[in-house]
């Protein structure tokens, strides 16, 4: 127990992660996080909710708010095309699915591979983001999806 | 067993993991207890009751020592010992016990309720109870008991003293003083004689438990103790439990011999001691080896002694026997698990209707057995919905039964007399329904017995009982169940109320019918009493009662003749999980309105809607002007070019007041499974939760009152 969580913050989020696609950017978050991957079905919209909450929908009789992580992260808005796919992801007590453009690979990254986060002016918080990681040509940007979908502007129920 | 004789060296393996176990059974048994205390009849209690009644208390006092709740093993020890004499007829039970060991009871339930919190916050004090019960245990018999010694830290205190065991001089009873006493320990025959030398370790590690000393045994195999404690035999094996199996030892006064093994006090007979409580034990200990299945007969007994405790015995063994057997047909299952298993069938549910629907087009011919294997499946999934929600039914009895205990002190307190009737206790509601219900029925039980049921001698001048009826039933009508309480009391005043009600301002009027009239009473504020106690009376209680009964979906309907008694019906559905929704389409959406709270529903001309300040609208509906509610508007719906504006009103009924909901079409009718936005959402205004449609899409179930309350202010 002791020697994982050690382990774990010395190697500062080492691990691996489901990478998936908004535009150009790739970003990267933790496989563990993740229950599955959906295709986009449109969710029924709820009034009142922050514009990047698409709705809620139905996964197999559980009420699922759906977040569109372009509009989340401030990209600009996509067409919805047979590629678009909804990550379902555990976050502690709360299921919640996010829209991504298209999921690409898992990735292993090791600690070698991960690079602080820069100090960047960004749409984000930049708590939000653990940290790049360099694969080949490819850079992740590596998200804190549970702090992401935590936040208070997200307007989901007071976290525990 | 094997196991932890040989890690035996410490008792420090973990037991929190049996915490909630044990907080569960100790709740039951205190329950049980409770019930019982109130069942007895002062002048001639029942030696069964009085045996199940101890053996409640033997079980939490086990329990809480085991798992070291010191406050309760030692409280729970004082009353077992007061009982302990009770049910050996030892002490003549009067009214005055039972009271106490009632408080005594609500006191352990106020300690394991604060170690179930983790043991936060300060302890009440339960010194003087200790006392009450010490001074009753002692004020019966000739023979004056010194008090008890509470039992040392984990000990597990219970059950059968086998054969082998002569019985010793306990603390309680024994005239002796409560020190220690010398004893000796034969242990064996054991396959590996080291595995005694755990109990040496026993005695080292738990401080205030005693001395232990090596004997020498010539037989092969056994091993030989001198012990000095002050904790009892029962105390003693129990620990030894851990790591001898219990037929294998034997406890004898010092200087006895192990073979003649001859009672050194006949008086406490293990006939009275020893078989009672053995299926009863605790639950998850009882499947232990060690643990004898059924306790041999004692070893011989005063003869007078033995015929004298011996019916208690039998009464005891058939009793445990009979809850045994009853808890096999039960399994114990987390709610979140049946909760899971719901969503499931929920989800099964929808499925299949989707297939229905899908294959509502086949031409029948071709598809003939696909489509017989369909309305199969329909068949099927409808039962199995069924028995899958009859899984959280729970029987109202869980409900009625604390109502007796609650109206016997508030009686006593009121100076009342009171007979209390139940009926229908075996039917059921969803769980979480009886939860919710428990507390306004507490209310209306209460004002009942306050306000309704008169003092003795008010009744005896009306010509009636002098002791007043109280009854509560419950009962299935159609898809609701109808809960009445009904009193024998004075009932309600017209006049009263009315003058009551023009005191405050209200309309009203001398012509009113009387239904409207009691209905009053549920008004905020509204109170008749004359004064204001501290059981009711204080004005804030029927309006609170109808809006949680209004809450869950239920209604109220009051029933009075002046002089003759009160009738409160309280009427609710089934469950929470499914519920009768009429699905209107606004745009392109569908909402869900519980059809519960729909009233009627008609078209309109734009004309009849009248603007008023601030762009509220209001409609006329036969004389009555009414808000209007556009759902457009609320919920922001997106309207395509062109679409004609909505006219059809749902007027809709939430707290007494009304409201035309503006919507551009009925779409249906049909049951809906409410299913939870705060779990992975959070709560939308005006929205009480969502359903799946049969298309498979989400729905939101308005939330009726909260329409209501916004067009209101």
């Amino acid at each position: 127990m002791n020697a994982a969580t050690g382990g774990a913050e010395a190697a500062a989020g080492a691990g691996e992660y489901l990478t998936f696609r908004l535009g150009q950017e790739e970003y990267g978050i933790d496989i563990l996080k993740v229950q599955e991957i959906r295709g986009y079905e449109p969710p029924t919209r709820i009034s009142g909710a922050p514009h990047f909450i698409k709705g809620v929908t139905n996964l197999r009789g559980t009420i699922v708010p759906i977040v569109d992580m372009r509009l989340r992260l401030g990209c600009e808005q996509a067409q919805y095309d047979s590629f678009t796919v909804v990550i379902v992801l555990n976050l502690r007590e709360r299921v919640v699915g996010i829209v991504v453009d298209s999921v690409s690979d898992v990735l292993e990254l090791a600690p070698a591979q991960m690079r602080p986060a820069p100090d960047v002016d960004s749409s984000i918080d930049a708590q939000c983001i653990r940290g790049l990681g360099a694969v080949g040509e490819r850079m992740l940007i590596l998200l804190d999806i549970e702090r992401l979908m935590a936040g208070s502007d997200m307007g989901l129920a007071a976290d525990a | 067993m094997t196991d932890i004789q040989q890690g035996g060296a410490g008792m420090d393996f973990d037991l929190s993991q049996f915490y909630q176990i044990f907080f569960e059974e100790a709740a039951e048994n205190l329950d049980q207890m409770e019930q019982m205390l109130l069942g007895l009849d002062p002048h001639a209690a029942a030696d069964e009751d009085l045996n199940g009644i101890f053996r409640c208390a033997h079980s939490i006092k086990g329990g809480a020592a085991t798992f070291g709740f010191s406050d309760v093993a030692e409280l729970t020890h004082h009353m077992e010992s007061l009982l302990d004499r009770l049910r050996r007829h030892e002490l003549q039970l009067v009214p005055r016990m039972v009271d106490v060991l009632l408080e005594s009871a609500d006191a352990s339930r106020g300690l394991l309720a604060r170690h179930q919190a983790g043991g936060q916050g300060e302890a009440p004090s339960t010194r003087e109870l200790v006392r009450s019960i010490s001074e009753l245990a002692a004020g019966g018999g000739a023979a004056v008991a010194a008090p008890p010694v509470p039992a040392p830290a984990p000990a597990v205190a219970p059950p059968p003293a086998p054969a082998s065991v002569a019985p010793a001089p306990a603390p309680a009873a024994a005239g002796a003083a409560p020190g220690e006493r010398a004893l000796e320990l034969h242990v064996g025959p054991l396959a590996q004689p080291a595995a005694a030398d755990a109990i040496k370790e026993l005695f080292r590690d738990i401080p205030g438990l005693g001395s232990i000393a090596d004997l020498t045994d010539d037989r092969a195999g056994m091993r030989r103790f001198a012990v000095r404690t002050s904790s009892s035999d029962d105390d003693l094996l129990d620990l030894l439990m851990f790591h001898v199996a219990r037929e294998q030892v034997a406890i004898v006064p010092a200087g006895a011999s192990a073979a003649a093994a001859a009672p050194a006090e006949p008086e406490r007979g293990a006939a009275a001691e020893a078989p009672v409580p053995v299926e009863e034990a605790y639950g998850f200990f009882s499947g232990a080896p060690g643990m004898p299945a059924a306790a041999p007969a004692p070893a011989a007994p005063a003869p007078e002694r033995a015929a004298a405790s011996r019916p208690a015995a039998d009464a005891g063994r058939g009793a445990a026997a009979a809850s045994s057997s009853m808890e096999s047909t039960t399994i114990r299952v987390a709610v979140s698990k049946v909760d899971q298993l719901i969503n499931l069938v929920g989800e099964l549910v929808i499925t299949q209707a989707m297939l229905a629907q899908n294959s509502r087009d086949l031409d029948s011919g071709l598809h003939q057995q696909l489509l017989a294997g369909l309305a199969d499946l329909d068949r099927n999934t409808r039962d199995l919905q069924e028995s899958v929600m009859s899984i959280r039914m729970i029987p109202m009895s869980t409900v009625f039964n604390r109502f007796p205990r609650m109206l016997r002190d508030l009686a006593a307190k009121l100076g009342k007399k009171v007979d209390f009737v139940t009926q229908g206790e075996a039917t059921e509601l969803d769980k979480s329904l009886v939860e919710k219900i428990t507390d306004p029925l507490t209310h209306l039980v209460r004002n009942s017995c306050d306000h309704g049921i008169e003092m003795p001698a008010e009744r005896l001048a009306a010509g009636k009982r002098e002791s007043g009826t109280l009854s509560l039933s419950a009962s299935h009508q159609g898809g609701s169940i109808v809960i009445e309480v009904r009193d024998d009391g004075k009932g309600l005043s017209r006049e009263k109320i009315l003058k009551k009600a023009r005191e405050r301002g209200m309309d009203v009027s001398d012509a009113m019918p009387d239904s409207e009239v009691w209905n009053l009473i549920l008004a905020p504020g509204f109170s008749t009493a004359e004064v204001v106690t501290d059981v009711s009376g204080r004005g804030v209680g029927m309006d609170v009662v109808k809006k949680n009964i209004t809450a869950l979906g239920g209604s109220i309907e009051i029933d009075s003749a002046e002089g003759y008694g009160m009738r409160v019906a309280v009427r609710l559905p089934l469950t929470l999980a499914i519920m009768d929704g009429m699905s209107l389409g606004v745009g392109e959406e569908v909402y869900i309105l519980p059809l519960s709270s729909v009233v009627e529903s008609f078209q309109i001309n734009p004309q009849e809607v009248n603007t008023v300040a601030q762009g509220s609208q209001l409609v006329k509906v036969r004389e009555e002007y009414m808000p209007v509610v556009s759902l457009e508007r609320i919920f922001q719906v997106p309207r395509p070019e062109g679409s004609v504006s909505s006219n059809i009103m749902v007027v809709v009924e939430a707290d007494g007041s009304r409201v035309a909901v503006l919507v551009d079409e009925l779409l249906g009718q049909h049951q809906v499974v409410v299913k939870n936005l705060e779990s992975n959402y959070r709560k939308v205004p005006n929205v009480s939760g969502a359903t799946i449609l049969g298309d498979g899409a989400v729905a939101l179930i308005l939330d009726t009152a909260a329409l209501v309350r916004r067009a209101r202010h």
